[in-house]
């Protein structure tokens, strides 16, 4: 099924045959090992007994799936806008666009925040990737990619450097430089390498470090300067549209979602997926962090946005209105997590009260599909980007 | 199926693993070993109720709500994209 699709991008000596083949991660006796795609399929088999069958492990998954189920029922006590209940409810809210940037000549499809709180980039369908000024509007920095449909792109933590891609299947690094003479797409390093396309990417804290997300069904996690893989993260069932790094106080952990409808916690070190929702009913196509780290926000395709927090390990509210029909492609949180934003393919962006789960206004501009939301980084404004071309600054 | 994997040629190897196939028919047994392993340890996470979770996330709400430019209402002064942007007629 979906697992033969994914080639691994590790080539070397199997731990078992020794020969020069496509490994992939193993674990026995939790030590990981790697082995070549014949050696992993005959152990599987070697550990059966004569009369089990595939049908009896499958049955032992559905199984465990429900005792997992049992588990996180057990906890479920009471519904998050009860608790919320006592609090009081939002005034009027009144956020109107500030800023549009003009310049992208075809759909922009992602962008992303400076942490100077002044510079965006964002990245289209018709291969430019652009740096702005947020005050001015002015265009800082231009570059063109070899590729059509730049899916991602993301800021450096030090504000020197962007990266971005899309169905080059890369993600490159460019060095932000002021000099009129340099031509930025020559100092391009191309950093990480997938089978399919490049749907997110993000810097750790530093900019030594790159996750990304792909088409191909896995993140990795890269180092800029030597382009080497540092690990890779297998489990999505079909690609990966999303991931958003927890904050940095909580630690070394990173939510993806995915067209599979899970969105999955992943332990950075290991490698491994640490905790698994499985609750939207269509593709996951944004998923952001609530900003104590506790939480996670996932924007999808069924209309709904829904919040789950990870230590009652499930689902404690869901944000959605007979009245929305179309499928959520972005989300963020507002500084103090009191406020979900959350763009729409109806042009709309709905601004969620977090806590009672009500819809606290509803914002109209855009004349096509927000493709793309973030907030500032201290939390003043936040910028949308979307098909129609443009991207529009709110506060 | 005890056959050791010994340094035959490649074509022993395949012709092995096909003899193994032909007994689990359809979704590769790994596949499915591998999510068993996964589910046993998603099983084992330590969790808390949800009444405490929500509790902590609402705290955390209040206690930086003051610092929400949003919300609050900073004066258009201090939010550098609500002050009134000078026209340059010059």
């Amino acid at each position: 099924m979906c697992d033969q699709t994914f080639l691994v991008n590790v080539f070397g000596s199997c731990d078992k045959c020794f020969k020069q083949r496509a490994l992939r991660p193993v674990f026995k006796k939790s030590q990981q090992l790697s082995y070549c795609s014949l050696c992993a399929e005959i152990m599987a088999t070697d550990g059966l007994h004569e009369n089990e069958t595939l049908a009896s492990l499958k049955s032992e998954a559905e199984s465990l799936k429900g005792k997992l189920e049992e588990e996180r029922a057990k906890l479920h006590d009471v519904e998050l806008h009860q608790v919320a209940e006592r609090v009081e409810a939002l005034g009027q809210f009144v956020m109107k666009t500030r800023r549009t940037l003009k310049g992208h000549g075809n759909k922009v499809l992602c962008m992303d925040w400076c942490k100077d709180k002044r510079r965006i980039v964002s990245s289209s369908q018709d291969g430019k990737v652009i740096v702005w000024d947020s005050f001015t509007t002015n265009k800082e920095h231009a570059v063109t990619m070899p590729c059509t449909w730049v899916m991602a792109c993301a800021y450096a933590p030090s504000g020197c450097a962007i990266a971005c891609g899309g169905l080059d299947n890369k993600c490159s690094v460019y060095p932000l430089t002021f000099d009129k003479n340099e031509n930025m797409a020559a100092k391009k390093k191309s950093v990480a390498m997938h089978t399919n396309y490049l749907s997110a990417c993000s810097f750790t804290n530093s900019d030594m470090q790159i996750l990304t997300a792909s088409g191909d069904g896995t993140c990795a996690l890269w180092d800029v300067e030597s382009g080497q893989l540092l690990q890779s993260f297998h489990g999505h069932g079909a690609d990966v549209l999303c991931l958003d790094l927890a904050p940095s106080e909580t630690g070394n952990t990173f939510v993806s979602g995915g067209c599979d409808k899970k969105a999955m916690v992943w332990d950075m070190r290991s490698g491994q997926c640490v905790q698994a929702f499985e609750t939207h009913e269509s593709d996951i196509n944004s998923v952001r962090y609530y900003p104590s780290g506790d939480a996670f926000a996932s924007g999808s395709d069924d209309a709904t946005c829904r919040l789950y927090d990870l230590r009652a390990d499930r689902e404690v509210a869901i944000y959605s209105k007979e009245s929305i029909i179309f499928g959520a492609s972005s989300v963020d949180f507002s500084l103090s997590g009191r406020l979900l934003f959350a763009g729409y393919n109806d042009y709309t962006i709905n601004v969620w009260d977090v806590l009672k789960g009500s819809r606290v206004s509803i914002l109209f501009g855009h004349e096509n599909r927000v493709s793309t939301l973030r907030v500032s980084p201290d939390g003043t404004a936040f910028c949308s980007g979307s098909w129609d071309h443009t991207l529009r600054v709110w506060a | 199926m005890s056959e050791p994997l010994n340094s035959g040629t490649d074509s022993h190897s395949y012709s092995t693993l096909k003899a193994l196939k032909k007994k689990h028919l359809g979704a590769s047994v790994s596949a499915l070993q591998r999510l068993a392993e996964q589910l046993k340890l998603e099983a084992g996470v330590e969790r808390i109720k949800v009444s405490q979770a929500a509790a902590e996330l609402q705290q955390y709400c209040m206690q930086n709500a003051c610092k929400e430019a949003l919300l609050v209402g900073v004066p258009a002064r201090s939010n550098p994209f609500r002050e009134p942007r000078s026209c340059a007629l010059l």
